[in-house]
């Protein structure tokens, strides 16, 4: 399970976030969500809300966002479900952050497949930019997070920040991608060899080579 | 023989090309689907069966077979369900991830049929919650289908209602279980359900469900647009088809690739990888099928077929066709290791073995890692292995045992080669002092 995490004073979380509840545009979304189960299990939709919730924290903190108590009681409220519930999801899933987080959520794969390809070297860019596991940078900018295996294994390694993923990384790409971002710019996400495309063998496919230039169909030679 | 590529179902797998409908159907997607449906449900069916298409998404499951376990007349109160498992976490598995997000129209309109043909109102496809993009590519590919009338009301003017949801999951390998999955669905933690009731007579909210993998989905309506026969063609007998590989690790050029059934390590190596970094000597050993199954060491790997029994033959497993290779610079143990650590951070909580076993096991092998311990204590590390082994709800207890077995199989010389070093360095320590 994943490892706890140390719960901010709730307080103080009461008294900043008490008062939360969904923009206008994400109320809309939320109703859209809901309508994907049918009726009477909209508890069903709770992980999407939670979600929804954190993002929204995140837009309003420009942070990646969180999970303070109060959200959670008020995504539980909006589905009818008892508070418990909700709270089991948020801290069940390793996605909800359940304390505040830095700008950006450096997420460093170091599954066996990535630490094969040298996610120790990904780790140490980090570190060497002055992050530490579990921890935010003094300026608020980085949080690093070592995670599990992301589903991008053959272009490892790689690492998750916010919304994406950047592949085939070494020390010296990685260093590139945080000051790019700590510059306010963002980086190209995807993989980072010169030449790769996305999974096809680096130096160019050794299959479907028609596909490059354009929408071949194959069925012509079925 | 080698698969051509007008044999290849997945001709977008890198993203060349756009993953719109228009250029899906310019592929051959969405080609006279209600044509596919007009057979009828059980001749679909029939279809799969004997196309001997099996479950993708690792256990290798007949399709067909699974499909037709659901009921055949589902109640308008008790309606019938098709879940699609797209939460894609063992470690190695990188496959789906492709479909989704280069060929999304494939698994949509292969929901609609296998939908239909297991009489399911609806489909939710369970993706993993840190695909954010590919996910919004999914959202947006299932809207388009929505919009050109291929699925919803009278779907694709099959004169059948049927609608398709995503559902984003949010950090949980457990959820790829698939009662875990169900739960997840129902909005409360991931953990396994207790079978029976397997999910076909009592599953999503107490309805019959199916759960599928992304695979196995993706490639029916290629199968029925080609025929079972097309299908059979591929691989040897009781291991039908094609599939996607997925090579990580030690290898020139890791990607992924759809080759045939059956198709030799080797040659999948070499034609597509560019062959083990240093040169086939410089192999040391494989997992064949995900972190889950136990690893095969070089010699043994090197000419099995990859197919469901041709792994089993060498003791471990196809899985999910993720081929994890390890050259000689690899440090076995950690590698190992590092997979007890996954499985201790991903174990649910539910059952005892696995709860505590698999943190347990982590710090044993850590501990072996470094040579900190006793040469009998391989053996006791082998047998809680086997305590953890086949007593919990789910497999995820077995999928912990299963790498420190072969682990302790294949390189138990090695484990005991740094115990008895390490013992050598402490006495000269001792010495010294």
């Amino acid at each position: 399970m994943a490892e706890t995490s140390i719960i901010p004073d709730e307080t103080e979380t009461r008294a900043k976030w008490g008062d939360f509840a969904f923009t206008p545009a994400n109320l809309k979304q939320a109703k859209i969500i809901i309508a994907r189960y049918p009726a009477g299990r909209q508890r069903s939709a709770v992980m999407p809300l939670l979600d929804l919730a954190q993002r929204q924290v995140g837009a309003e903190t420009q942070t990646q966002g969180w999970l303070p108590v109060p959200v959670i009681e008020y995504v539980a409220a909006m589905l009818d479900m008892p508070y418990m519930r909700a709270y089991e999801v948020a801290t069940f899933y390793t996605m909800y952050n359940l304390a505040p987080v830095g700008r950006f959520h450096v997420q460093v794969c170091g599954t066996t497949p990535c630490l094969l390809r040298g996610s120790d070297d990904v780790m140490a860019a980090c570190k060497n930019k002055g992050m530490n596991k579990g921890k935010t940078t003094p300026d608020g900018l980085f949080t690093l997070t070592e995670v599990e295996c992301m589903g991008n294994c053959s272009s490892a390694p790689m690492v998750q920040i916010n919304d994406d993923n950047y592949e085939d990384l070494d020390f010296d790409s990685m260093t590139s991608i945080l000051e790019t971002l700590a510059a306010g710019e963002q980086p190209k996400p995807g993989t980072q060899l010169p030449g790769r495309h996305t999974v096809e063998p680096q130096g160019g496919p050794t299959t479907l080579k028609e596909m490059v230039g354009k929408n071949h169909d194959y069925r012509g030679d079925w | 023989m080698s698969l051509a590529d007008k044999d290849r179902i997945f001709t977008n797998v890198y993203g060349y090309q756009p993953w719109n409908l228009k250029a899906a159907q310019r592929r051959g997607d969405w080609d006279k689907t209600k044509d596919l449906m007009k057979v009828g449900q059980d001749a679909i069916i029939d279809e799969i069966k004997a196309s001997n298409l099996r479950g993708r998404g690792g256990a290798g499951f007949p399709t067909g077979l699974k499909w037709s376990f659901m009921p055949k007349a589902p109640t308008a109160e008790r309606p019938s369900f098709l879940v699609i498992n797209a939460d894609e976490s063992e470690p190695g598995s990188c496959k789906d991830r492709e479909i989704i997000r280069h060929d999304p129209h494939k698994l949509i309109e292969g929901a609609l049929i296998a939908g239909y043909a297991m009489r399911a109102r609806a489909a939710y496809i369970y993706i993993r919650g840190e695909y954010i993009r590919e996910a919004e590519t999914l959202f947006a590919a299932v809207q388009e289908a929505y919009d050109a009338g291929l699925i919803g009301k009278n779907a694709a003017k099959s004169g059948y209602d049927f609608d398709v949801f995503v559902h984003r999951g949010a950090g949980a390998y457990i959820c790829g279980e698939e009662t875990a999955m169900l739960e997840s669905l129902e909005g409360k933690k991931g953990q396994p359900r207790l079978k029976p009731p397997f999910p076909a007579g009592a599953g999503l909210y107490g309805c019959p469900t199916t759960v599928n993998n992304v695979e196995s989905i993706a490639v029916v309506p290629t199968i029925l647009r080609r025929g079972a026969a097309w299908f059979n063609g591929f691989g040897r007998e009781n291991n039908r088809g094609t599939k996607l590989f997925q090579i990580s690790g030690h290898v020139e050029r890791p990607c992924v690739v759809e080759e045939a059934m059956s198709i030799p390590f080797s040659e999948l190596i070499e034609k597509h990888c560019g062959g083990i970094r240093g040169g086939r000597d410089n192999l040391l050993a494989v997992i064949p099928g995900g972190s889950s199954v136990p690893l095969v060491p070089a010699s043994e790997i090197w000419d099995a077929p990859m197919d469901f029994d041709g792994l089993k033959a060498v003791g471990s497993g196809l899985g999910t066709a993720a081929v994890i290779v390890m050259d000689k610079s690899t440090d076995i143990v950690q590698a190992i290791s590092r997979l007890s650590y996954f499985y201790k951070h991903e174990s649910c909580g539910q059952c005892t073995p696995c709860r505590e076993g698999t943190g347990w096991m982590w710090r044993v092998m850590e501990k072996m890692r470094v040579g900190d311990a006793d040469i009998g204590d391989i053996d006791t590390l082998y047998e809680v292995t086997k305590q953890v082994e086949g007593h919990t709800i789910c497999a995820l207890g077995d999928a912990a045992a299963w790498p420190i077995q072969g682990l302790i199989k294949h390189f138990r010389p090695e484990m005991e080669r740094r115990i008895i070093e390490r013992k050598g360095s402490d006495k000269m320590m001792e010495a010294a002092e």
